[in-house]
Parts: C-alpha cells; structure tokens; sequence
C-alpha cells in the first residue's frame, strides 16, 4: 500500500507528511514542525492552521 | 535534577499495600536469596501495587535494587499471574466487539463511551489542592507516557510498525531530548513545586490508577496483546486534544506554571495527529494485516475508556464531585 503525504481524513483533518509551508487567509506562513502535522478543514479550530480536534464537536453533516 | 535524568533507578520503593506487597518488595530491598513462596494476594490494592513494581523493573528499575531482579524467576511468575488476573478481570467486564466499522466509526464509538470528565472539571471549578492531587497521580503515567507501546514496535508488520514509529518519533521529541513528551512532563511537575521523578506519587496512587498503568504495561509487554495496546493508543490519543485543551484552561485559570500549561498545549495539537494515524496507519492496517487480531484492538480501546472513567469517579468522588 503506498504511503501518501498528503491525507483527507474523511470528516476530520488534512494530514501532510514530512516538511511542509502552510499558508494561511492572512498570508501568514506556518512551517510544519512535526512528522506528520494535521491541517483543521473544519475552520472552527483554536490553533488554526493545525487541528485542535474541534471537529469532533460539530454534528457530522458540518464536518469536512 | 534535570528533566533529562527522569528516567533513572531514582525512586525509593513503594510502600506495601498487603501480605504479596510485602513479600515481594522485602525481596527486592534487602533479601534477594529469599527463597520461600510468595503468598497470594490479599486485595486488589495488594496485586496492583505488587504488578506496578514488578513492572518498574523492566522500565528504569529502582535505587538499590540488582538490575538481575527483572528476570528472579520467582518474581516473574508472580508477574505472569498478576497480569493474567488483571486480563481475565478486564475481559469479564468487556462488553464485546461492537458492531462498528473501525475506520469510519472509532471516533464517534470513543465519544459515546466518553465518562466523567476530569479536565472539564480542572476547566471550570476544581482548586488549586485538586489539580495538584491530579498532577501527582498522573505522573505515575504521564513519566512512562509512550514507552509501553515502543515495546510493540518489533511485533509489527511494515505499514503499522512505520506509522507507529513515525508518532513514536514525534512523543520522543523528534530527536531533541527536550521536547520529549515525558520530560515536558517533568519540567512541569518541577515548576509546579512537585518532584519530578519516576514513580514519587506512586504511594498516594489509588488502585484505579495502578490498574490504568498496569494494563498498559501488560499490553505492551506482552506480543500476544500487541493488538489491544494499539486499540489502547488509538482511544488514549482520541480521547487527548479537546481535554488537554480544557486542561491547558485550567491551569492557566488556577495561575499554574507555563511549563506545565505548555505540556498541555503541545498535546492539543500532537494528538489532533496522533490519533488521525493511531487509527488509519496503525489500527486499521493492522487488522487488513492480520484480521483475527480486531478484536483485541476494540479491547485495548474499551479498557483505556473504561479504565479512565474508573479513575476520573475515584477522584471526583474524593473530591467530593457527584
């Protein structure tokens, strides 16, 4: 099975593997400083770029 | 002391907690040509504070006693017992395998079987005495934190060991000894005028606390669990984001350290990842590896749920939280 660096976790985050720049609404750059980080697709994370686990909260229809 | 020597054979001891305790710890201290047999238990408190110990060894041990101590034949029997009785006692509770789909229905199965909340209540109403009497009972765990599941690694095909690994890393600080999960752990203990070492609350630990740490230990320790000590991770790592987040709160609302706060922190995010790959790389793959081994994965699961609510009712009832 292959490996992708880039996963859509179906209903929760995006994951990138390895080193990664994300950039955010403000144009404000975010180096990815973990193996593996987790992108919030919800909008509603606290520690936005990266998830915070918030999509857990929401009623499945409003989570990605 | 500095974060970096929490892991060596510093700690004293524990007190005994009955006649197998007692046995065992006089053998470990200061009678290692003892040769008689060793009682049975007398309570659970007894077993458990007997298997923790037992356990130890095989981690960073304990001041004056012999390294050799791990392999006494005696005493290793007694481990065996203690974690087949812990084992049976845990799957006669189990309800059993759910009929939910792991990939697409694990974290939802995680939320329904979620108890009382420990970190809701640090959030919003608990004392600074209640937060410094969870603090010390969840070093006995948070000073061990990955390394029962590192024992799982060999045991693992290729695509769940690689994913294991790659969260391992990330626990172990990514190769910067002080961004390791444990030693965060320690330099908050510090900064909170709390002793940092392995294994210094272990004495005031109720017996909820031992079995949550001894399972974790069993699951590791042995090959044949390897599958319920990924289920353990999997629900341990889905049930950490949002309550770290409640914990992060607290603290701050109660004026305790950065460090300790930042421990918190630095696991909103961590496990927002860990538990997406705990699930997918790990779980998941493992049983398209190896199917006949999903159910132990729904058990390590259930027991870390189960065993967390048992712990967050002892202290909310000694609290005297309804």
């Amino acid at each position: 099975m292959s490996r992708p660096d880039v996963y859509l976790c179906p209903g929760g985050p995006m994951l990138l593997r390895g080193e990664h720049v994300v950039v955010d609404d403000d144009g404000t750059e975010h180096p990815t400083t973990r193996p593996v980080s987790a992108v919030c697709r919800c909008h509603k994370s606290r520690s936005k770029p990266w998830c915070d686990g918030t999509h857990k909260l929401l009623p499945e229809r409003l989570r990605p | 002391m500095t974060c970096a020597d929490t892991c060596i054979g510093v700690t004293a001891l524990p007190k005994p907690r009955g006649r197998l305790s007692e046995s065992v710890l006089a053998r470990l201290g200061d009678q290692p040509t003892h040769a008689t047999g060793l009682p049975v238990p007398e309570s659970e408190e007894d077993a458990a504070i007997t298997l923790w110990t037992l356990h130890e060894l095989s981690y960073c041990g304990f001041e004056d006693v012999d390294d050799g101590a791990e392999r006494d034949p005696d005493l290793f029997r007694v481990r065996c017992v203690l974690e087949d009785d812990l084992e049976r006692r845990l799957r006669s509770r189990w309800p059993g395998v759910p009929d939910v789909h792991l990939a697409t229905g694990f974290f939802d199965w995680v939320a329904a079987h979620d108890g009382p909340s420990l970190a809701r209540f640090v959030q919003t109403k608990a004392t600074e005495d209640q937060v410094l009497d969870l603090l010390r009972i969840r070093s006995v765990y948070h000073l061990k934190e990955a390394d029962p599941t590192a024992w799982v690694i060999p045991r693992l095909p290729a695509g769940p060991k690689a994913a294991l690994v790659e969260l391992q890393y990330d626990e172990y600080g990514a190769g910067d000894p002080e961004r390791l999960h444990h030693a965060l752990w320690a330099r908050g203990m510090e900064a909170s005028g709390l002793r940092p070492e392995t294994g210094a609350y272990v004495d005031e630990a109720p017996v909820e606390v031992l079995e949550q740490n001894n399972a974790l230990s069993a699951f590791g320790l042995q090959r044949r669990l390897r599958a319920a000590a990924l289920g353990h991770l999997a629900a341990f790592e889905a049930t950490s984001s949002l309550p770290s987040r409640r914990m992060a709160q607290g603290l701050e609302r109660l004026g305790f350290p950065a460090e300790m706060v930042a421990y918190y922190t630095e696991h909103v995010e961590a496990d927002a990842v860990h538990e997406q790959v705990a699930l997918r790389d790990i779980c998941v793959r493992l049983v398209e590896d190896e199917p006949r081994l999903e159910p132990d994965v729904w058990f390590g699961a259930w027991a870390c749920l189960e065993l967390e609510n048992r712990t967050a009712r002892r202290l909310l009832d000694s609290w005297g939280v309804s």
